[in-house]
């Protein structure tokens, strides 16, 4: 299994590096790996035993990475790899750019691969890895077209929702590992754990889910994610990304599904999500926003199904998923054909495509008549299962069920109501409307790989009760008690008839319901919420760099310098018996000229009007340092010294010629007075606290040791550079870093600053030629 | 900074950049066992350079053309890295140090330590990190002072 989601990294790599002028192989090879895939699961699983692998990750912590697969693993790694191959063979005679084609193949197969991964994991540490590998590489897929503006924000909004539903659930997976000890499904369902703790973590999960699968009040970033090409929206929508929340609320049921809280959640969540995905997706004219809303819709009925954590209603759920992978996935395709043909998709201005693309036409039909839950497909099984599900489980959890009931029976009836209208918009001859003009889809690139979806959908509803056995292995694996049978004529009992009066009920509000855009009753949407939220963060933010990042050096030199006077001082009223007991007032005469010299060129600095001259005075200590260095028998030191003191001169003559000739000495806010006040305390201080800590050392130090152990381990005479390139070797390569950043830090800064002075460019920056000595 | 040029400084470049670079490489590689290193070979060579600039000589250098500062720069960081990471591969701890003799007839053995090639890559970023100092406030700004229409590439 892991060989298999490396080989999907691998193709991925070997498609985005190699192939990027060869389209047809790249989408090849990924159908390819996606074929395999499929066959390696299904062969694996045909085996007695289960497969199952365990790696160590982080050994420390416990952390394993470990994967399983189980029935329901094997029935979503189907449904992802199939359903991805086909997508992919459709996308072929889809897109026109060829390097914006190979990118999205080499993330679509990453893509499978993670969510392969994710359905796979048998922990919940690892399902969170593979979770945020899901978000990043749809983050990549709804802003594929980086050249349009509302791309890259929708991309940025599903990425910032799922991302902060990520941190939720990682959240929730530690609290789970520090309730129950463990982070493994399967230890997690056996002991069925329950406390104030275990309830926060699923919740926190749960939101995580939510997010993810676009439940209320989470569902806005699903809409905008639309502006992706149709076949990542066919693929996000029907099989992968929005299924991963599903899935993980159908993990965690078994162990936390008894919780009365869970359950509410659950059914109030999804049942909003359900009717309100409908309402929504009764008011929209773009075809592709409509399934979007439906999507919504049918994610709120799988998560009620899923996370009841009733037997009956889990069976129904995992039919369902499948049944809405394959409707749906071939619901978009179709949806991007007419787009194709007719180059739009408002379903008001779509008039007659139906007469003209007659084939296309009820292959959609019947897709949609899935969706609708309309016999014989296979939606109308499974809908029906979760009916009587639902009637049942009314004995066992009692209200919760009732009102899950109510929820589906709306649900169903929008369901039903949405499905006519997507069909009659795409696909109805209205009055009044001009036929719409149609060029047609290539029937082996588009329509075929379409067909294959509807196929799935009737044959499945036709072979309903074979495939409903072999379901029993995926709801077992969820659940040991969820078993069912599905079945095309279930006889007339309470949950037909409830369908037939939805079905009936849903044809009359599609009736009922212009095609025209109704006006939206509800002001506050997610979505805005999501916006204020945003905004908020983003001004907020500016207002705190405004007021910290003031651009002025005065006012961070000020900063610095008064923390560390801060420090010090409190450092030395602190600070017990310094164990200083004599200081040596010189140890040369020649010691003693250094230094003098030292404090001339320092008060030079002070009181000099030239930049220029203070630069020099600079340099001229620096050399004075170093000439104390080799009288203290520091060679090394002395010698990068003067080195680092006579490149910096020339630094500072590149600057100057930047910068006024002399210093501006009037400032408002830090008069002299102040100024050198400041000044002349940091000093004082710095002096103070160098001679009481030379006197305070307890500890040995560890030079002796480093210079025993420099010839034998580092292999050179020089201490120092030993030290450097071998006993701390690590410290060096992390200064050599900070060295090569700033050094492209200062390129870039010029670079920018040149531009803004270029004429023509923006206003020119005011140089800040208030500071002090310049550092 | 075209305007002036010094003789003086011009035939003093010509004959001390190569040896102040050949210096350089001495000093980085004697930094093992006597004062020196990566670091402070680095230095001097930037200093060779600096001079080249401040002739105004630098202008038919080829190294500007050849390699830009930032690859340098790279260059170092990635053999510094690449020492620094190679133990790994051989099960030992970042950074080990190891130490090959050979025995040379006529110049007797030779010794290389694996962190020799960890100061080379020091020694290699110090030039780009003054090389692209020098090359964004100095030579960049020269050009925009000269044709002050066009902005450095």
């Amino acid at each position: 299994m892991t060989l298999l989601l490396l080989a999907h990294l691998l193709v991925a790599a070997v498609i985005l590096t190699a192939l990027r002028s060869r389209p047809r192989l790249a989408a090849f090879l990924g159908i390819g790996v996606l074929l395999a895939s499929a066959t390696t699961t299904a062969l694996l699983s045909a085996r007695p035993t289960q497969a199952t692998e365990s790696w160590e990750w982080i050994g420390e912590l416990g952390l394993r990475i470990d994967l399983a697969l189980d029935g329901m693993a094997t029935l979503m790694v189907l449904v992802i790899s199939l359903l991805g191959a086909i997508v992919l063979w459709y996308s072929i005679n889809y897109f026109s750019d060829h390097v914006a084609y190979v990118r999205f193949v080499g993330i679509f197969v990453i893509f499978a691969g993670a969510m392969s991964g994710l359905v796979m994991s048998a922990d919940l540490f690892t399902m969170f890895v593979f979770w945020e590998l899901t978000s990043v590489c749809s983050f990549l897929l709804i802003g594929m077209n980086d050249e349009s503006a509302s791309a890259r924000a929708s991309a940025l909004r599903a990425l910032l929702v799922t991302g902060a539903g990520g941190l939720c659930l990682l959240a929730g997976v530690t609290l789970f590992q520090i309730a129950a000890g463990t982070s493994s499904f399967t230890e997690l369902a056996a002991q069925s754990p329950s406390g104030t703790l275990i309830t926060v973590a699923a919740l926190l999960a749960l939101v995580g889910a939510f997010t993810k699968s676009a439940q209320f009040p989470f569902h806005f970033w699903l809409p905008g994610a639309m502006s992706a090409p149709t076949p990542v929206s066919a693929y996000l929508h029907s099989a992968t990304m929005v299924k991963a929340g599903i899935v993980l609320i159908a993990r965690l049921a078994p162990i936390v599904g008894h919780d009365d809280i869970w359950r509410w959640t659950i059914v109030l969540a999804g049942g909003t999500t359900m009717v309100f995905g409908g309402v929504r997706a009764m008011r929209q004219t773009d075809a592709k926003l409509l399934l979007a809303h439906s999507t919504v819709s049918q994610l709120g009925f799988l998560t009620i199904l899923m996370g009841l954590g009733v037997p009956g209603a889990t069976y129904a759920g995992v039919a369902h998923l499948l049944a809405h992978a394959v409707f749906k996935a071939g619901l978009f395709l179709s949806v991007g054909i007419v787009d194709h043909a007719s180059g739009t998709r408002d379903i008001r201005k779509l008039s007659g495509v139906g007469r003209s693309m007659p084939v296309v036409a009820w292959l959609t039909g019947l897709s949609a008549a899935s969706m609708a839950g309309l016999i014989p497909l296979f939606g109308f099984a499974t809908k029906e299962k979760a009916l009587v599900a639902l009637l049942d489980a009314d004995e066992k959890v009692g209200l919760v069920a009732q009102v899950a009931l109510g929820f589906v029976v709306a649900g169903s009836v929008l369901s039903v109501a949405y499905s006519v209208r997507l069909m009659r918009g795409l696909f109805g001859t209205k009055p009044g409307i001009e036929p719409t003009p149609i060029h047609h889809p290539s029937w082996w690139g588009l329509v075929i790989p379409m067909s294959l979806t509807v196929v799935g959908s009737v044959f499945a509803g036709l072979m309903a009760s074979s495939i409903g056995k072999w379901l029993d292995s995926p709801a077992q694996a969820l659940d040991s008690k969820a078993y069912g049978k599905l079945a095309l004529w279930p006889g007339i009992n309470t949950a037909f008839l409830l369908s037939v009066g939805v079905i009936l009920i849903g044809a009359f509000v599609a009736r009922l319901i212009p095609t025209q855009p109704w006006r939206n009753p509800i002001k506050i949407s997610g979505e805005n919420i999501f916006q204020y939220l945003y905004d908020g963060l983003i001004t907020t933010a500016k207002r705190i760099t405004r007021v910290t990042q003031s651009g002025s050096l005065l006012a961070y030199n000020a900063v610095v310098v008064l923390v560390i006077i801060f420090v010090l001082a409190a450092a030395l009223l602190a600070g017990t018996d310094s164990g200083v007991t004599e200081l040596t007032f010189a140890d040369s005469f020649f010691q003693f000229i250094v230094v003098l010299l030292a404090c001339a060129f320092t008060f030079g600095i002070a009181f000099t009007q030239q930049r220029f001259v203070a630069a020099l005075l600079l340099g001229g200590l620096g050399f004075a340092c170093a000439v104390i260095f080799v009288m203290f028998g520091a060679p090394d030191l002395a010698l990068t010294q003067i080195l680092v003191e006579t490149l910096i001169i020339v630094v500072f003559l590149f600057v100057l010629r930047q910068l006024p000739r002399t210093f501006a000495h009037k400032n408002k806010f830090a008069p002299r007075s102040i100024r050198i006040a400041i000044a002349t305390t940091l000093g004082v201080l710095v002096a103070l606290f160098t001679v009481m800590v030379s006197g305070a050392r307890t500890a040995p130090t560890t030079g002796d040791e480093y210079t025993t152990l420099a010839l034998p381990e580092g292999g050179g005479r020089n201490v120092v550079n030993v030290i450097l390139v071998d006993f701390r070797g690590v410290d060096t390569l992390g200064e050599i870093t900070v060295l090569a950043v700033a050094a492209v830090g200062v390129a870039n800064l010029v670079h920018m600053a040149n531009r803004r002075r270029r004429p023509g460019g923006p206003e020119h920056v005011e140089s800040n030629t208030s500071e002090g000595v310049p550092q | 900074m075209k305007t002036m040029r010094s003789v003086i400084l011009d035939e003093a470049d010509r004959w001390l950049f190569p040896v102040v670079l050949l210096v350089s490489v001495y000093l980085t590689f004697r930094g093992h066992n006597a004062p020196g290193g990566g670091f402070i070979g680095g230095l001097v060579a930037s200093a060779a350079f600096v001079l080249r600039y401040l002739t105004g000589r630098h202008r038919e250098d080829p190294i500007y053309e050849v390699f830009r500062p930032h690859t340098i720069l790279g260059a170092g960081m990635l053999v510094s890295t690449i020492t620094a990471l190679a133990p790994l591969f051989f099960g030992d701890s970042l950074l080990e140090s190891h130490i090959w003799k050979w025995k040379i007839p006529v110049f007797g053995e030779l010794k290389i330590v694996s962190s020799t090639f960890f100061d080379l890559g020091v020694y290699i970023l110090v030039i780009g990190v003054v090389l692209s100092i020098l090359v964004a406030l100095g030579i960049d700004q020269d050009e925009n002072e000269d044709n002050p229409n066009e902005a450095p590439a």
